[in-house]
């Protein structure tokens, strides 16, 4: 699916923006609604969403992101920012006052498509319960304490089921930490 | 140098997931901005993010959807508002304010309506108050204490500039301090410089000392 979005920032290519809507819009629409939005309200934000992949394409860096995490990012924002109706709070990578990056990290020199996919393969394979508090974590509108109570758990082992999941994470993302 | 405390998993996922209020999401995005550390991690988050999302089954979408966003790819586009540049601050001070703070303040510092709060501590409102969430900027004098005080509510503060030191360590510039209502702490600025410091509370602060409570009145965040 990079391909497509290179193919799409490069020279405008529409029929790859066809193939990355078909492939995105449908799990664009069900991020949406597993978060709560009604099927009409998803429908349209998800259209705006993937307009908005073709407006921002010329933004979209390889070497930074995969198409998932980039499209991923726009769905999030776009529902944020219609919300609250304003724009979601958010860094400026020119801005001179951003504390630079110490040392150049591994992953710069690990193909992100790469490195998506041993993401992919790492959350299949990460504990059920460690898997189930991130998905509640990304999905369910309460915090790690409710999440505790839900589940009968004492916080600090949701926390720490969050801390080793993310661990799994940046290993798969070959970052040393 | 670079942070030393830093936001919690909780706050970072939050921010990633796109589940933070905005007071929240503004303090977060501020350290961000200060910490390459956490804005390593939620990279991270949103990858992990980004194939959760993958992973969710397909919703049927319209039939005409594809038709109706290809025919709408030509249309005009004004593309995002600009932000305040450095060139746009009127306020030479608010250069160590980083984005998206400095948006919000309209790339000025020593010029804001700053009100006093009490002995060397002033207090600038960001957002209005709403939900009970309270955002404001503090503005302490060098060697300053905060009288003692308990937290009614989560309390997360960011040091923006000078540092403050409490029991429970040393708080420099980027550094975040999460307070819940078990913490009790009676801060004091350090003696380099003033102590700027950006603090999102749940809930007014609650104070034990009896120099806490002749403040109280005043410590409305
Ligand atoms: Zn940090």
């Amino acid at each position: 699916m990079t391909g497509c979005m290179q193919a799409v920032a490069s020279r405008r290519d529409r029929a790859a923006f066809a193939e990355l809507f078909q492939y995105y819009g449908p799990r664009v629409k069900s991020y949406l609604m597993r978060l709560g939005t009604d099927d009409e309200s998803a429908e349209e934000l998800m259209q705006e969403a993937m307009l908005l992949v073709w407006r921002k394409a010329e933004q979209f860096d390889a070497t930074k992101a995969a198409a998932g995490t980039w499209i991923f990012a726009i769905a999030r924002n776009l529902r944020v920012d219609a919300l609250r109706r304003q724009k979601r709070p958010e860094i400026d990578h020119e801005d001179p006052a951003l504390v630079p990056d110490g040392d150049p990290r591994a992953d710069i020199l690990v193909e992100r498509e790469e490195q998506w996919e041993r993401v992919r393969a790492a959350l299949r394979s990460l504990p059920r319960e460690q898997a189930h508090v991130i998905e509640m974590s990304f999905f369910d509108d309460k915090p790690h304490s409710e999440i505790a109570a839900e589940l009968n758990l004492p916080l600090g082992t949701v926390k720490s089921r969050i801390r080793l999941a993310m661990g799994r994470i940046r290993n798969a993302m070959g970052d040393e930490q | 140098m670079t942070p030393h405390h830093h936001a919690s998993d909780e706050l970072l996922l939050a921010y990633a997931a796109g589940r933070l209020d905005e007071s929240l999401a503004l303090l977060v995005a501020t350290h961000l901005a200060l910490c390459p550390h956490c804005r390593a991690e939620v990279e991270r988050m949103e990858v992990l993010g980004g194939t959760i999302i993958e992973d969710l089954p397909p919703a049927p979408v319209a039939s005409d959807a594809l038709d109706v966003v290809l025919d709408r790819l030509d249309e005009e586009w004004e593309g995002p508002p600009a932000r305040s540049r450095m060139e746009k601050i009127e306020d030479e001070s608010a250069r160590m304010l980083p984005q998206p703070l400095r948006d919000y303040l309209g790339g000025r510092l020593n010029t804001l309506k700053w009100r006093k709060l009490g002995p060397g501590v002033r207090q600038f409102q960001i957002i209005p108050r709403r939900e009970g969430i309270a955002t404001s900027l503090l503005r302490i004098a060098p060697n300053t204490a905060i009288p003692h005080h308990g937290h009614g509510g989560s309390e997360h503060t960011l040091v923006l500039a000078g540092s403050y030191m409490d029991e429970t360590g040393q708080f420099r510039r980027g550094d975040v301090q999460s307070a819940d209502d078990e913490l009790t702490h009676r801060p004091v600025s350090g003696g380099e410089e003033e102590c700027y410091c950006l603090i999102v509370a749940d809930a007014p602060l609650r104070f034990t000392g009896l120099a806490g409570r002749i403040l109280q009145p005043f410590l409305r965040f």
